[in-house]
């Protein structure tokens, strides 16, 4: 009977930082990504936020019924969803449509979903940002919490059994950390050595519940210590770090080492969704530190020291940003509802006796006089 | 009488219950500090501080759990679970440990506590903040399962839930939460479980409907008497155990009846209550009893005034019911 002691007990207290205040990188972790590499990541950053911002704009103006964002989370999501090879797959949590349109999610097919039209690959059967992008490799939205953490586990151990190449990567919330699946995935993926980056989205928040009541651990990664699941905790604000600490689970993973609890240090800057007042429970100071680590400000000071930026682009990549976004939007808006018939879609792959009986009472019946 | 919407009965009977037993305590995810999603909570914590109104991890089978332990210790824990919809994490601590206890035990600990959630759709919620699955705990021998349709009703039985010796599901409509308003007198009262309301008296047809889809049977049954129809409609408010009197009185002078509820057809409520009817009123029925729910699909977003069983459906099935 093998044994575990060879486990580390140690906890990852220290959290890995690259990008220092000045602009310069910290050798020990620096991924050493090309400039290129990291303009298309300012880019995909810049352009998320973009989206977020114009997406919170039309649920206030009564267009769309829902949106949550990821405002000040843009490192964590895009660093991690970028250090993933093509062939990897990601179990999304709900805040990821950046790192969906980063592997090829067309913006279009978003704004469909938000608008929950005909057009909509879910067929308008979803809430907004409840998306499914297989092409993308990019798994199924689900609002219940947790519920993608062992499922992610299960096909990271589908591939190890299958002897193919692919890491899986999972987001979750720090709230998630509490849920029964949460735990079940850790275990299993210890014991079964699977190759899954588990990546917690520290941002201080699961709705109004402070992290430091979620828990009374210090860090949320040395939960990974009891599970024999390797930890670390990176600064999320810092797209270096994410990167390099994504990029080292997946390396380890794909090596057969078993999986890794990443903890992203990061910070919701906005409600937990246009649904939610934060004012109710948090002050706007708490605001003001994390401000200053914006990881898209940060990310500029360094293109620009490196000399491969200037503002006078922002502008430029808001006005493309923009054009796109609203030829997304006029396109989605004009696009109708979904059938009758797509409510009956997709219950099973054929449609039974009972399912047929009440579809076609629907389509002979009234309609209601108000569609939303 | 002061004027209240169903959100702020349910936090007034919450108020008065916590005062008159420290042993009372509220427990849930953002029940604290924000309220509650909805804000049914709200100002409890300030008022009853953070050891009776607690903001626990995100962990609907922890909360039930320690409820269960809670209340085996003599607490009356008053657990929220955020939506109906998130009930299922804690499925197993309700099925196999709230709802066995006391049966279990011969009756030497009960898991006396009131699940409070809100339940039913009509707020563009998808999938997953629409369901109502109150059969499923209808199914489960041990519960007693509310669901009020009105502010008044809500605190009453509320109050009445909090003090019954035995585990309540109270599912709160949250497409009505605000909507109901109405007065509620300013002291504790009890609207006793297992009594349904008749809300209107009629002759031709009986409509049995609980929770939002109320106001739907409503509209729909003055359509339908602007068209000769006369309806008599319950509101069962307790769904298990039902007020099978009421109905059956009701069956028996109509000898028609139409069950409208937002769940699933299939197994779902208006199926026991059609089995039951055929049970004890047989041979007083006229027409066949009918099922106006909500489809045998996921809750859908974009179509949900499509899915759900609103007065358009409503009124066609009691026009039918009535002339068959
Ligand atoms: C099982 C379950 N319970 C409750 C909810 C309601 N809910 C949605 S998000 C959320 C907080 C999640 O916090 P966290 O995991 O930290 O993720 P974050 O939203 O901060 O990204 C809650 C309680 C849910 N979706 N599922």
């Amino acid at each position: 009977m093998a044994t575990n002691a060879d486990q580390p007990l140690s906890f990852p207290a220290d959290m890995i930082r690259v990008l220092r205040a000045d602009g310069t990188l910290d050798p020990e972790h620096d991924p050493h990504l090309a400039v290129d590499d990291v303009v298309a990541l300012y880019r995909a950053m810049m352009r998320t936020r973009f989206i977020d911002e114009r997406l919170v704009m039309l649920q206030r103006q009564g267009r769309i019924g829902f949106h949550i964002g990821s405002l000040g989370e843009e490192a964590t999501i895009l660093g991690s969803a970028w250090a993933m090879r093509a062939g990897d797959f990601i179990f999304p949590c709900y805040r990821e449509f950046g790192a969906a349109l980063l592997r090829g999610m067309p913006l279009q097919r978003y704004l469909d979903n938000m608008f929950g039209n005909a057009s909509d690959n879910a067929k308008g059967r979803q809430m907004p940002d409840h998306i499914t992008a297989r092409d993308a490799r990019f798994g199924s939205v689900s609002s219940p919490i947790g519920t993608q953490i062992t499922q992610a586990v299960g096909f990271a151990w589908a591939a190890k059994l299958r002897g193919d190449d692919v890491v899986t990567l999972v987001y979750f919330g720090e709230g998630s950390t509490s849920s029964n699946e949460f735990h079940n995935g850790m275990n299993f993926a210890g014991v079964y050595r699977v190759p899954a980056v588990l990546l917690c989205r520290n941002n201080g928040w699961a709705i109004s519940v402070p992290s430091d009541q979620q828990t009374a651990t210090a860090t949320f990664a040395q939960k990974g210590v009891a599970y024999g699941v390797h930890s670390v905790r990176c600064d999320g604000n810092d797209l270096f770090a994410v990167v390099s600490a994504t990029r080292a689970a997946v390396e380890r993973a794909a090596r057969g080492d078993g999986p890794t609890i990443v903890e992203a240090m990061t910070y919701r800057m906005s409600g937990h969704s246009t649904s939610d007042d934060p004012n109710a429970y948090r002050v706007d100071d708490a605001l003001a530190p994390w401000r200053e680590r914006d990881p898209i400000q940060r990310v500029r000071s360094y293109l620009i020291k490196a000399g491969a930026w200037d503002e006078g682009r922002d502008g430029e990549l808001e006005g493309e940003f923009d054009r796109e976004m609203k030829q997304a939007i006029a396109e989605a808006e004009k696009t109708p509802v979904p059938s009758i018939d797509s409510m009956f879609a997709d219950v099973f792959e054929s449609e039974p006796w009972h399912l047929r009986e009440q579809h076609q009472a629907v389509v002979q019946g009234p309609r209601p006089q108000r569609q939303h | 009488m002061p004027r209240m919407n169903m959100v702020q009965a349910i936090n007034d009977a919450l108020r008065l219950e916590m005062r008159r037993d420290s042993k009372v305590i509220v427990l849930g995810e953002d029940v604290g500090k924000l309220g509650g999603v909805f804000r049914v909570t709200q100002g409890l914590q300030q008022e009853f501080g953070e050891d009776r109104v607690i903001d626990t991890p995100l962990s609907e089978g922890g909360i039930i759990g320690t409820a269960v332990g809670m209340a085996m210790y003599g607490m009356v824990p008053v657990p929220e679970i955020q939506f109906s919809d998130f009930i299922f994490p804690a499925f197993d601590q309700i099925v196999s440990e709230v709802a066995k206890l006391r049966y279990r035990s011969g009756g030497e600990f009960t898991s006396k506590m009131v699940i409070r959630t809100p339940v039913g759709g009509g707020i563009r919620g998808g999938h997953y903040h629409s369901q109502s699955p109150e059969a499923l705990f209808i199914h489960t021998a041990g519960l007693k399962v509310v669901c009020p349709s009105n502010a008044r009703d809500a605190k009453g039985l509320l109050i009445a839930s909090i003090r019954d010796p035995d585990p309540v599901l109270f599912f709160e409509p949250k497409r009505v939460y605000r909507a109901a308003k109405g007065e509620v007198p300013s002291e504790a009262y009890e609207v006793p479980l297992s009594s349904a309301a008749v809300v209107r008296t009629g002759t031709d047809v009986t409509v049995i409907a609980w929770g939002a889809m109320l106001y739907e049977a409503i509209e729909a049954s003055s359509q339908a008497e602007a068209q000769g129809v006369s309806v008599e409609l319950i509101d069962l408010r307790t769904l298990w155990p039902v007020d099978i009197d009421t109905i059956v009185t009701s069956v028996k002078k109509t000898g028609r009846v139409v069950i409208v509820h937002e769940a699933p057809k299939t197994c779902g409520f208006g199926a026991e209550l059609v089995a039951l009817i055929n049970e004890k009123a047989f041979w007083h029925l006229e027409a066949p009893p009918v099922r106006v729910t909500g489809f045998d699909t996921p809750f859908p977003y974009t179509l949900e005034n499509e899915y759900l069983p609103l007065a358009h459906r409503i009124l066609p099935a009691v026009l039918e019911t009535a002339r068959c």
